[in-house]
């Protein structure tokens, strides 16, 4: 290994590490056990926003604050027992709008306090919660609220006007919009004020009596081919999320815990949300995008203690130095984790110097609902490795063979596919509406993930890269089949093929490469305006960065476009084995 | 360079990462991020066509500065006049 091992044999300031012997830990671990860190309902069940708000006001934490909201006029504080009421009021309007348990409810929202209020609200009321990324585009957006039957959204105008309006008629199931920030005298037609209908009912609410495996959230992947995929997670998850957060993210009640990653996506919903408060911490949300200086001034500011972010910004932070984060007063800082893609071991020691701690990197996904490969706070981390796993979890490295079942690998540090021992209280327990593509992830007892990685003699897990064509892009999971069919859309398009290149800061960047139909000639106006067609359906989280003009791109018998060879050629590598391209590139 | 110049390449950049948008037409004091959907890599993508247009070293540190057209027409032309 180049880089040194980092041991962790000087105490940290502050509380106690949770954990503090990881193989004890994992010899002991039961679920069971780890169940006995929740309260459950008073009259028996279940109920994820039960545990992260209510129980801490039974316990008489109802004083404690709970999310500190950092907007662009200023902050806005909530306790744990404000929060139980403006939850308790949401549900109410849902019962008040006659929406059922189990029924969706979506928002589209940056992170506002109504983001979080209807989050909590909606687990409570017994329905689905789907939160969107605010940077979707229109058709992201709706080929997500289809898919998951929306029949109650919440959104801002400007949102609602630029990627809902249109295309709302559509969409049979979708019976109520509440607006969060319009004038009542100034809705768009077929919409309505959420505050209004807030203050119209009482703060008194009796939690929907879940069961564990009742569903809870809903939340969107992108896989190689067709549709985004709903994973279907229950409110028995919540068993992982207090438990993950104590264990890999070491959340105590004393914590000032900022998690930067968008509820839109799972780590902002598990770890920006729930897993701290049904810790019983602090949550700090900043409203704003990604900014060096404000955010060490948030760091700094609002005393954070636990600092969960993504390697694209890590490494933005390092390309502006450590002599900028020296400038502020980061000693309440504890415990730094990142997720989203492999944290690069540079970044890692570069923490250690400018921080004078180093990011824990975690590895999960969508379908795990939670952390479950980590470096842990008294563990020795080795820079660029995910870590150990979870107790409670068994991880492999296993090759699929040929007759439809898997082997493991044993030899340290061999490529092969990460797989997972099910079940565990977090795992997705369905993919919605496709229960053949669900099934296909399960081979021989275990949960094949699609990730790429190794295992060295130490058990420590090393990602190598995806299993299959799905881009990752600034911690974030791109389809090219979504990017592909946007492209098609526009009439001067005969073909697409999208692949991920790296980039040093997002990790990837989507590039997609186009065959025009006869009558159209490649230029640059024309690539712009393919540019600007596909921002404006897909949004810019997802759409592409860069578009090349080819005269036809390279197939397969079947006439598949093989995105495999496109990217090996992009990148000068190898291209593989051939034997099913029909016709090529040109 | 004219701040008239100036101002015409950092809209003909946004243009070029943003084409479905008009850069010309919005507030000048606005986040750009914000007014044309820019996400952080298009911004930075930004910052490093600019640095190559108009071959003007720009630190990251200063990135802040230049996220409105107004603040990119100044800082821009206070370092080109230097």
């Amino acid at each position: 290994m180049p880089w040194p091992t980092i041991h962790k044999a000087t105490a940290v300031p502050g509380p106690g590490p949770n954990m503090l012997d990881y193989t004890a830990a994992r010899a002991s671990f039961t679920w069971a056990t780890a169940e006995r860190m929740l309260d459950g309902l008073p009259h028996g069940g279940l109920n994820i926003a039960y545990e992260a708000i209510d129980r801490h006001v039974v316990h008489g934490r109802g004083g404690a604050l709970a999310i500190r909201w950092l907007g662009g006029t200023g902050a806005r504080d909530a306790t744990y027992a404000d929060l139980a009421g403006l939850t308790n009021r949401f549900a109410n309007v849902l019962t008040n709008h006659g929406i059922g348990k189990g029924e969706s409810v979506f928002a589209l929202l940056g992170r506002v306090p109504a983001l979080y209020i209807a989050a909590l609200g909606t687990l409570k009321k017994g329905c689905v919660f789907s939160p969107l990324f605010s940077a979707f585009g229109p058709e992201p957006v709706q080929a997500r609220m289809t898919l998951g039957a929306a029949r109650v959204l919440v959104t801002t105008e400007a949102l609602y006007r630029k990627k809902v309006a249109s295309w709302r008629g559509q969409l049979k199931s979708l019976q109520f919009v509440f607006l969060v920030d319009a004038e009542i005298s100034m809705l768009p037609p077929g919409t309505a004020s959420l505050d209004e209908a807030m203050q119209r009912v009482t703060e008194e609410f009796t939690v929907a009596s879940t069961a564990s495996d009742d569903l809870a959230l809903l939340h969107f992947t992108s896989g190689t081919t067709g549709r985004p995929k709903g994973a279907m997670h229950v409110h028995g998850a919540v068993v992982s999320h207090a438990y993950t957060g104590w264990a890999a993210l070491d959340i105590h009640p004393t914590d000032r815990v900022w998690c930067t990653a968008d509820p839109g996506w799972v780590t902002g919903m598990s770890y920006g949300i729930i897993s701290p408060l049904v810790n019983g911490a602090t949550l700090i949300v900043d409203e704003a995008e990604f900014d060096a200086e404000r955010w060490y001034s948030t760091l700094q500011d609002q005393r954070v203690t636990v600092w969960y972010t993504a390697p694209t910004a890590v490494r933005m932070m390092m390309k502006l130095g450590a002599a900028m984060v020296r400038k502020y007063d980061l000693h309440h800082l504890r415990f730094l984790a990142s997720v989203g893609e492999p944290l690069n071991p540079e970044a890692v020691i570069w923490s250690q110097d400018a921080f004078g701690r180093p990011f824990h990197d975690n590895w999960w996904q969508t379908e795990t609902g939670g952390i479950m490969i980590a470096n842990y706070a008294a563990v020795d981390i080795k820079p660029g490795s995910m870590g150990l796993p979870l107790p409670g979890i068994e991880a492999a490295i296993v090759i699929r063979s040929e007759h439809g079942g898997v082997t493991e690998i044993t030899s340290p540090m061999t490529p092969g596919e990460l797989a997972l021992r099910p079940d565990w209280p977090s795992m997705f327990r369905g993919y919605l509406h496709e229960e053949e593509r669900y099934r296909k992830c399960f081979v021989g007892g275990w949960y094949l993930t699609g990730d790429i990685a190794m295992r060295d003699d130490d058990g420590y897990f090393w990602f190598v890269g995806r299993g299959d064509d799905v881009i990752k892009s600034s911690g974030h999971l791109i389809g090219p089949f979504e990017v592909e069919s946007a492209l098609m859309e526009h009439p001067a398009v005969a073909e697409a093929g999208v692949i991920g290149t790296p980039d040093p800061i997002a990790g990837e960047v989507v590039k997609a490469f186009v065959a025009l139909k006869p009558g159209f000639t490649a230029s640059e106006p024309l690539r712009k305006e393919l540019l600007g067609h596909a921002r404006k359906r897909l949004g810019p989280a997802i759409a592409p960065k860069e578009i090349a003009f080819r005269t036809d791109l390279p197939r397969t018998r079947s006439g598949k476009i093989m995105r495999r060879l496109l990217k090996a050629r992009e990148l000068g590598l190898p291209e593989g084995d051939l034997s099913t391209l029909e016709s090529d590139e040109r | 360079m004219s701040d008239i110049e100036i101002r015409r390449t950092v809209i003909e950049i946004l243009g070029n990462i943003a084409p479905e948008s008009n850069p010309a037409l919005i507030d000048e004091k606005a986040d750009v991020r914000a007014a044309l959907d820019i996400d952080s890599m298009d911004f930075l993508n930004f910052m490093s066509t600019l640095h190559a247009r108009l071959a003007v070293n720009i630190p990251e540190a200063d990135y802040p500065k230049l996220s409105t057209i107004a603040g990119a027409v100044a800082y821009l032309g206070t370092k080109l006049r230097a």
